[in-house]
């Protein structure tokens, strides 16, 4: 189509009187928004290809640079916004299905930013967690039904479990969807913070073996890079059934992205497109689902707890309640806002539920039926911050997943865009220019930073509701309070309003 | 001494140590003056090298024994006695490129553009980290302590 109806979602403005024509910008980007004019020693910008990702505003030495929202984009009202019409004229020209990249972009109520902590005032003591030892540190894995003791010694025999010095992990990201430096940085940053990452359905570098000790490896549909080796180099197993981005749908890299490293560690030819099927072939009731975890258990001796993780979806609670039953050490839970490297805009946009019910309700559920003990909970789908942490581990999570907040962390800024596969940040990327921008040691430093960063908080908060462990915590929404919630809310959330 | 370290895996080309380094060499040590005012006179010195997604900046390497010394015919290039960084005394330099010819590491460029003398690093007049140094955005150049290269090498 010659003629495009989009107009650029984005303005550059540069500030002449401060640009000095380094051209730092015209290198950075990706998407070749910045040329250089060598006629007239100056710098001109493409706004329509720009994504918005700031890499050419954060690098310029004088700061000449700011990209804004185009304010007057669409003829846009409350009803048609500016992304729908947007996505017309761009469905119109291309005739395809719209993708997208990260977590849920609508404004859907975060549950999270509606609950309130306690403090402890007067009739209960707050700790210091500056003067006083908080405990953070978190087991994951099946608890034994009861603990049988013989001549002062345990004889019970425990599951094997996961230890975190910090409840929250980084979820699953695949080498393939991001970088390796990316891979890197998360595995450099687990094992210096007592924690895991998780592989994504990529597989295992050989480069990265040396971090299993702190590594999840999954097994996801498309069975990519899965071998006994793989399986036996890491802490612990997952099986993704789901994915909160895109719940009941597959994955698909593009075959530009399997080079020859990632086609090494996925097992599949360079060049062919990663294609993971929708459900997995060979699961397709509850039985098969529990073959599949003991086929894991068995491949790896029983010493490592297997987890399985789906999206957050309307009945959540009985097949999380399945999913244990099924014989599942760890259960993870991705809710709608849960990020993607690709997704079809309105799957992403429309498919699922909210992390926090999904949370309550399965929680409840398991205690209802008596069976919360034999399967830690873990869930994932934008936590942000060190209050949603502990917001859901005391709506009855065991630890959280993080995966959004780490890319930020590493400087992803949020462009959507990484299904592009034109990271500027080096992130989302396999381009060789590209993925250079991210120095695994600068990376996994800056992770470590958030992870401790965070606990300090955690750690604060605790001490303010007068726990010392974050055991303590685990589930207890009676230091939860909801504000500008319905009834319906409140009951599924089982939180009490403020004032009550 | 201490000497600037390369690390090409993590150099992004995007020649910010360029830009600094021009500023740190101009008179007034200010982004936009020294490129309004000052570029038409002075350049980085450093070399930003490229060959595809490879690329390192390049500065002087501080040999221990430095050949643009000896071949200097006369005597601009000499050890600075305070920071022990290999420097070219611009009142002294005629420009004859000598010290560029034998230069191992090809550090040295000409500044054709006013001065007419051999440009090079000089460590940033012994500050505590050099502007390439303390500018680069992804860790790509290090200031780090290295008593002796050629022995090092050897």
């Amino acid at each position: 189509m010659v003629l495009s109806y989009t107009m650029p979602a984005f303005v550059i403005e540069r500030d002449l009187s401060r640009c000095i024509s380094c051209q730092v910008c015209v290198r950075q980007c990706a998407n070749d928004v910045h040329v250089y004019d060598i006629e007239d020693d100056c710098v001109h910008s493409q706004d329509a290809q720009c994504v918005g990702c700031h890499r050419c505003v954060t690098l310029c030495p004088t700061h000449a640079l700011s990209v804004q929202r185009n304010p007057l984009a669409f003829r846009a009202h409350a009803n048609w916004s500016d992304q729908a019409l947007r996505n017309i004229y761009r469905q119109a020209e291309s005739g395809g299905m719209l993708l997208t990249g990260m977590g849920c972009d609508q404004p859907y109520r975060i549950y999270w930013d509606h609950m309130l902590l306690n403090a402890s005032q007067v009739t209960n003591p707050s700790i210091d967690p500056m003067r006083e030892p908080m405990e953070l540190t978190t087991y994951l894995g099946a608890k034994p039904e009861r603990v049988a003791f013989s001549d002062g010694r345990v004889e019970t025999e425990v599951a094997p479990q996961l230890r975190l010095d910090v409840p929250i992990m980084f979820s699953a990201m695949s080498y393939g969807s991001i970088s390796f430096n990316a891979c890197e940085s998360l595995a450099r940053a687990s094992r210096e913070a007592g924690t895991f990452y998780n592989t994504g359905e990529g597989g295992l570098h050989p480069a990265l073996y040396q971090y299993g000790a702190n590594t999840i490896a999954q097994v996801a549909s498309g069975r990519f890079g899965v071998h006994l080796e793989y399986l036996n180099a890491v802490a612990a197993l997952e099986i993704k059934i789901g994915q909160g981005a895109k719940p009941g749908i597959g994955g698909h890299l593009p075959g530009e992205k399997v080079t020859p490293d990632i086609s090494a560690t996925r097992m599949i030819p360079v060049g062919t497109d990663a294609l993971s099927p929708a459900p997995h072939h060979d699961i397709y009731s509850i039985e098969d689902l529990r073959q599949l975890i003991y086929a894991l258990k068995e491949a790896t001796g029983y010493a490592k707890p297997v987890s399985v993780k789906v999206a957050a979806v309307h009945n959540i609670a009985p097949i999380a309640s399945g999913i244990v039953r099924a014989g599942a050490d760890i259960v993870a839970i991705d809710g709608l806002r849960g990020g993607t490297g690709a997704a079809p805009t309105q799957v992403r946009n429309n498919v699922g539920i909210p992390i926090e019910l999904a949370l309550a309700a399965v929680d409840q559920r398991l205690r209802d039926e008596g069976i919360r003990h034999r399967a830690s909970l873990v869930v994932a789908g934008s936590i942000r911050s060190s209050a949603d942490v502990i917001k859901a581990i005391a709506l009855g999570a065991d630890a959280v997943y993080v995966a959004t907040s780490a890319l930020v962390a590493m400087g992803c800024h949020l462009c959507q865009n990484c299904y592009t596969g034109k990271c500027n940040w080096g992130i989302a990327t396999q381009d060789p220019y590209l993925t250079k921008r991210l120095n695994s040691d600068l990376g996994a430093q800056r992770l470590t930073n958030l992870l401790r960063a965070w606990s300090l908080e955690i750690k604060e908060m605790m001490g303010g509701m007068g726990l010392n462990a974050i055991e303590s915590l685990r589930g207890h929404r009676d230091h939860l309070r909801g504000v500008g919630l319905n009834q319906v809310e409140l009951d599924t959330l089982g939180i009490r309003a403020a004032g009550q | 001494m201490k000497r600037i370290v390369i690390h090409e895996e993590h150099c992004i080309g995007c020649r910010l140590c360029e830009v600094h380094c021009l500023v740190q060499h101009s008179s007034s040590r200010d982004v936009i003056k020294a490129y309004r005012r000052e570029r038409a006179l002075i350049m980085p010195r450093l070399i930003v090298e490229e060959s595809g997604p490879l690329s390192f900046a390049l500065q002087c390497r501080q040999c221990d024994e430095p050949s643009c010394l000896e071949a200097c015919i006369s005597g601009a290039m000499h050890r600075d006695e305070r920071t022990g960084a290999v420097v070219c005394d611009e009142s002294r330099c005629v420009g004859c490129w000598m010290c560029i010819m034998v230069c191992p590491a090809g550090a040295i460029r000409q500044n054709l553009l006013g001065t007419h003398i051999a440009s090079k690093c000089d460590l940033c007049y012994g500050a505590e980290e050099p502007a390439c140094v303390a500018n680069c955005p992804n860790g790509a150049l290090t200031y780090e302590d290295i008593p002796d290269q050629e022995e090092g090498a050897a």
